[in-house]
């Protein structure tokens, strides 16, 4: 069964006939095209996934599209406002936030998520907003310091 | 997880009354609200429903209330807002730090209190692929004859995992529910029976509503070991309410989960306890959760780990408490 859904995705509002049961995640990639949200686990472990649903950070792999309706759903893909990264964004390509990439959207997600509510945050703060987010390559050191360098770089 | 989404229709509705309508209407129906459990279990085949009936957009269930009585959480609540509530951090810690303690904050912001209070149990061989369970002749939880975990006995051990429930039990918690019979109330505690196939006391068609907390009236104090300290579920889980009577001694109140397949209320609690602990006191302490928990071989750390590590937390929360207590 299909339901009719009107959301806003990365600023653009959209209409889309969606099946009850399509997570999130296979909206975006496969109907959408927006592979920025990846399936790591694909089960809910991860975060890789992870994108907001009006503003705040969620598992898209464990999300229903339908429960979307009438909300806001950000990605990577709607961060680089008119062509330029997002202080988060460069941060994480200057300090070597991203090794091979594969966490690095959800990680950028829940980072903005975070600093959007707190501008200033601690290390422990920046841990605790990506404690879902899990890191193969286990380089969180510098995914930390790409959080911590676009709160300073951010006026 | 490679198994595709099974089908099923999504229902929306948008009163209790209806919702409670919407289940009885179809037969093996199912509710869900944050999903963050229930839709990694129906991917896995844990769970086989033709139609999910959406509670989230009932707004009897997202009232959360905090007067001079008590603490009213609707049953659609997510942790994060629960969490992140400054009076009830204040006023009902252990709530507070259960609810942070979930998962990760992308889970946080979807699952529910009710969903936390309704979490299925899980095991090693129950949490698994289905071609997984299937090499396996399945588990005595779903489609299988025998507990893997122990096959001599004749019920599941699937151990519950929850991390509010017990830190809402010290609170002296009730919980109201709503079903075709009508509504009513019981203690947190009698919402479980210890049977991992089937751990909650739930009539067919039946919901949470509400968790109803009194006024608060303990120091209290939640605290779990896990494998990641990040996103894990406990290996064991302890809540502890401590009352001080002002002159030395205090009553305590001790619910644990993780270990069993429903919270574990520690019982022969009755004598007041001095305070701050000596040595001796804390020893007892720890021999009552060794005794009164039954972790069995469901998780990848022994059995013989988390009995001693819930009574480690006991024991560290009641050395905690007791400080408080003075200041």
């Amino acid at each position: 069964m299909k339901k009719i859904i009107r959301i806003d995705l990365n600023g653009r509002p959209r209409e889309d006939a969606v099946a009850d049961n399509l997570l999130l995640i296979d909206y975006l990639r496969e109907e959408v095209g927006l592979t920025s949200p990846k399936k790591g686990c694909d089960g809910g472990e991860c975060g890789a996934c992870t994108v907001l649903v009006d503003g705040a950070p969620r598992q898209s792999c464990l999300t229903l599209t339908v429960t979307c309706d009438g909300r806001a759903v950000e990605t990577v893909e709607g961060l680089a406002a008119g062509g330029r990264l997002s202080p988060l964004q460069r941060a994480f390509h200057e300090h070597l936030g991203a090794q091979c990439g594969y966490c690095t959207p959800g990680m950028i997600m829940a980072a903005t998520a975070l600093l959007r509510c707190n501008p200033r945050p601690t290390k422990a703060q920046i841990r605790a907003a990506l404690a879902g987010n899990i890191c193969r390559c286990t380089g969180y050191v510098k995914i930390i310091e790409s959080v911590e360098a676009a709160a300073e770089a951010t006026p | 997880m490679s198994e595709p989404m099974p089908d099923f229709v999504l229902l929306r509705p948008g009163s209790l009354d209806e919702a409670v309508a919407d289940l009885e209407r179809h037969a093996g129906s199912r509710f869900i609200a944050g999903g963050t459990d229930l839709i990694a279990n129906l991917r896995r085949g844990l769970v086989e429903s033709e139609v999910l009936v959406d509670i989230t957009g009932v707004p009897e269930l997202s009232r959360l209330q905090l007067g001079p009585d008590g603490l009213v959480i609707g049953a659609a609540v997510t942790l994060a807002r629960l969490a992140a509530h400054v009076e009830i951090g204040r006023r009902y810690p252990a709530v507070a730090q259960a609810a942070e303690a979930v998962a990760g904050p992308g889970h946080r912001t979807a699952a529910t209190v009710g969903g936390n209070l309704c979490l299925d149990t899980r095991c090693l061989y129950y949490n698994q692929s289905h071609w997984w369970r299937q090499a396996n002749s399945f588990c005595l939880k779903y489609k299988g004859d025998t507990c893997h975990v122990a096959p001599q006995g004749a019920r599941c051990r699937a151990a519950f995992a929850g991390d509010l429930a017990p830190a809402l039990i010290v609170h002296g918690a009730e919980v109201e529910i709503a079903g075709p019979g009508g509504r009513r109330r019981i203690a947190l505690e009698e919402l479980y029976r210890n049977d991992g196939a089937a751990h909650l006391t739930l009539e067919p068609g039946e919901l949470l509503v509400a968790v109803h907390l009194p006024a608060a009236d303990v120091l209290s104090a939640y605290a779990k070991v896990r494998v990641r300290g990040s996103i894990d579920f406990p290996l064991a889980g302890v809540a502890m309410g401590l009352a001080p009577d002002g002159g030395g001694h205090a009553r305590l109140r001790v619910a644990i989960t993780g270990t069993d397949s429903g919270p574990i209320l520690l019982s022969c609690l009755d004598e007041p306890w001095a305070v701050p602990p000596d040595s001796a006191s804390l020893a007892r302490l720890d021999k009552l959760v060794q005794k009164q928990v039954s972790p069995m071989r469901t998780t990848t750390a022994s059995s013989h780990y988390r009995r001693l590590a819930a009574a480690a937390l006991a024991r560290r929360l009641f050395s905690q408490l007791a400080a408080r207590s003075e200041e």
